[in-house]
């Protein structure tokens, strides 16, 4: 679901739950409190620590390689868990770096920041008390539900951004760029990778909505932010670990986790579409299902915190 | 119930909006038989029917632990209740959160406030989450909020800089950001020095006589005394009485009291005077109140040699009010 999608019914919402207060100054109202929400989490020190170290991540990986090529070798096929065949062209084209930074980055710092973030959406505000003035200011519980999974899918997308344009930086400084090959073998000119690179990233970030759907939920079932988010970044640990157990395949296809490397068949010619839409339509499913599960604990809820 | 009023032009504001309700009194606040059984079986509110006249200083008094919490949490819509029925400002709730809750302003067990966020920023969020409120005027009236309380020089500090008393002074300005028919306030001098409860005290008096409803919980009786014009007291989940401050300590005798150092002497001769329920306490002998000329006692200590300090009849208090409907002291519930 698009953040466009959520704020259009998170209108609907609220014209249903009010249907007599004046609906032309609503309107102008309607986005506040998200705006506000958004403003609030980017402000936060965690927020920015989060960034700080997934920016990290594409300067490290872009010096190792630069350290590992320096007398003139090419570096080993699929060193550092580096993803499909990426990290080998990186010393061709900077611009894989940032293939390479998102593959490096999708498995765990990036779904362990959204956890954070998530499963700290609502617990973190009962665990300080100030969800009690929020609902009765009053926020609504739907509203503010759909105002914090909004909040968190926007920072899947700014998480995604953050790796992605310090990966771009880091390739265009340390390595050179122009055309490049697909995993197919074609050439394609560098404006065109740029705008795969784009769209990878988008990509990448919808993967997320799943663990972002998941880690809402775990926080409307307790009052404690910290657990929270241990749990959602533990159930996401232990998925990736039960998604590389041979035995557990028939279950395979429902861990959000198990199509999420398939962004690099973006970078195929003609792109090969049936694990993408296989991966995004599993996301919709678990924002579907724990979106729903959310709502129906966080409306139903005694507040005692 | 909720059709007919929705139908009302004018459902704002107005105070007289328990027009549905029998008897058809004004009524801000009105519950019946409002009760909360927690998961696991303790019964938190047993059968509640509180009424706040519009206008009151409702005090809503009782000691820790005898369920004020829970009914003011399930007057603003944050509990369900188990039974029973609650209307604030004449609708019901929780199911009228959203028209009612603007109208209301709230301080529940403390403040609670984000220590990234300025005190200003704190409450532009408070602000923001409140679908009627017009963010074009919101910096002006987050500034009159923080200038009521007090806070206007310390708005742009970090709240986690934030004393006890600031914080609880920044709790009180969130709930006056906007004119509300009523306020609802759960122990607002906590944490305040005495000079700052003084202040809040007058806030509230002043608020008062504007016309807003101040719903007051303490467990501070003299609190309740000095600003409430009526009071309901609780007691293990129950409401034990409501009504005017001045019918309630009506209620209790009033207790002679000697101060002496002869106590033992003091007590033999009020007895020989024939008053009852004589209780010796350090320095001071209490007892009811004679009936008969209260210059006869002190004469009959002096005559005894009694070295009388201080002999007077103090004014019945809401606390031996509180203690004569109990039976028991003003402790912790168990």
């Amino acid at each position: 679901m698009s953040q466009a999608e959520e704020i259009a019914f998170q209108g609907r919402e609220e014209r249903r739950d009010q249907p007599r207060t004046a609906r032309s100054r609503r309107t102008t109202f309607r986005a506040t409190l998200f705006r506000n929400e958004l403003h609030t989490t980017f402000r936060r020190w965690r927020t920015l620590a989060l960034l700080a170290v997934l920016a990290a991540v594409p300067i490290l990986v872009g010096i190792a390689v630069k350290i590992e090529t320096s007398d003139g070798s090419s570096t080993g096929g699929g060193g550092g868990g580096g993803g499909p065949a990426f990290i080998s062209q990186i010393t061709n084209n900077g611009l894989f770096l940032v293939f390479t930074a998102l593959a490096a980055t999708l498995p765990f710092f990036l779904p362990m920041s959204i956890g954070v973030v998530a499963g700290d959406a609502i617990a973190g505000e009962a665990n300080a008390g100030t969800l009690r003035y929020l609902l009765v200011a009053p926020a609504g519980r739907t509203r503010l539900l759909l105002t914090k999974y909004a909040t968190v899918m926007t920072f899947c997308l700014v998480a995604t951004l953050v790796v992605a344009l310090s990966a771009l930086t880091v390739g265009a400084v340390l390595f050179p760029l122009g055309d490049l090959t697909t995993i197919s073998g074609t050439q394609i000119t560098f404006t065109e990778g740029l705008g795969r690179a784009l769209l990878i990233a988008l990509v990448v970030a919808a993967s997320l909505t799943g663990v972002a759907a998941l880690g809402l939920f775990v926080s409307t079932l307790t009052n404690s932010g910290i657990a929270a988010m241990a749990t959602t970044v533990g159930l996401l640990i232990t998925v990736q670990i039960l998604d590389q157990i041979p035995q557990l395949h028939a279950l395979q296809p429902y861990f959000f986790s198990h199509y999420w490397l398939s962004f690099a068949d973006l970078m195929r010619e003609p792109v090969y579409w049936d694990d993408l839409v296989k991966n995004l339509g599993l996301q919709a499913l678990y924002a579907a299902v724990f979106g729903s599960a959310a709502w129906a604990r966080f409306t139903a809820k005694d507040i005692t915190a | 119930m909720d059709q007919p009023s929705a139908t009302e032009p004018d459902p704002e504001g107005s105070d007289d909006g328990a027009g549905g309700d029998a008897g058809g009194d004004r009524s801000v606040i009105r519950t019946r038989g409002l009760t909360k059984r927690y998961r696991g079986g303790q019964l938190a509110v047993d059968g509640l029917d509180l009424t706040v006249p519009a206008g009151s200083v409702f005090g809503f008094l009782g000691p820790n632990g005898s369920g004020k919490t829970t009914t003011i949490r399930m007057l603003m819509g944050l509990i369900e209740p188990t039974s029973g029925t609650a209307r604030v400002l004449g609708r019901p709730m929780p199911r009228a959160s959203r028209d009612v809750l603007p109208q209301v302003g709230a301080l529940i067990e403390g403040p609670a406030l984000y220590g990234f966020l300025s005190g200003r920023d704190n409450l532009v969020r408070y602000d923001a989450a409140d679908p009627t409120a017009d963010p074009r005027t919101r910096t002006t009236r987050v500034a009159a909020a923080l200038d009521r309380v007090g806070l206007a020089a310390a708005a742009g500090k970090k709240a986690k800089a934030y004393s006890l008393g600031m914080k609880q002074r920044l709790g009180l300005a969130a709930a006056l950001l906007q004119p509300r028919s009523l306020l609802v306030l759960d122990e607002p001098t906590n944490g305040l020095d005495p000079q700052g409860m003084r202040e809040i005290r007058s806030l509230v008096r002043e608020l008062a006589s504007d016309g807003t409803t101040v719903f007051l919980s303490s467990h501070l009786l003299d609190e309740i005394e000095q600003v409430c014009t009526h009071a309901g007291v609780m007691a293990r989940g129950r409401l034990i009485t409501q009504g005017s401050v001045a019918d309630l300590a009506a209620g209790a005798r009033g207790r002679l009291v000697v101060t002496t150092p002869d106590t033992a002497e003091t007590a033999r001769v009020l007895k020989e005077q024939g008053v009852g329920d004589v209780v010796i306490a350090e320095d001071r002998v209490t007892s009811d109140p004679p009936d008969g000329e209260l210059s006869d006692i002190n004469a009959a200590l002096v005559t005894a040699g009694v070295r009388v300090r201080g002999f007077a009849v103090e004014r019945a208090s809401l606390e031996d009010a509180f203690v004569a409907l109990t039976g028991e002291g003003f402790d912790v519930a168990g």
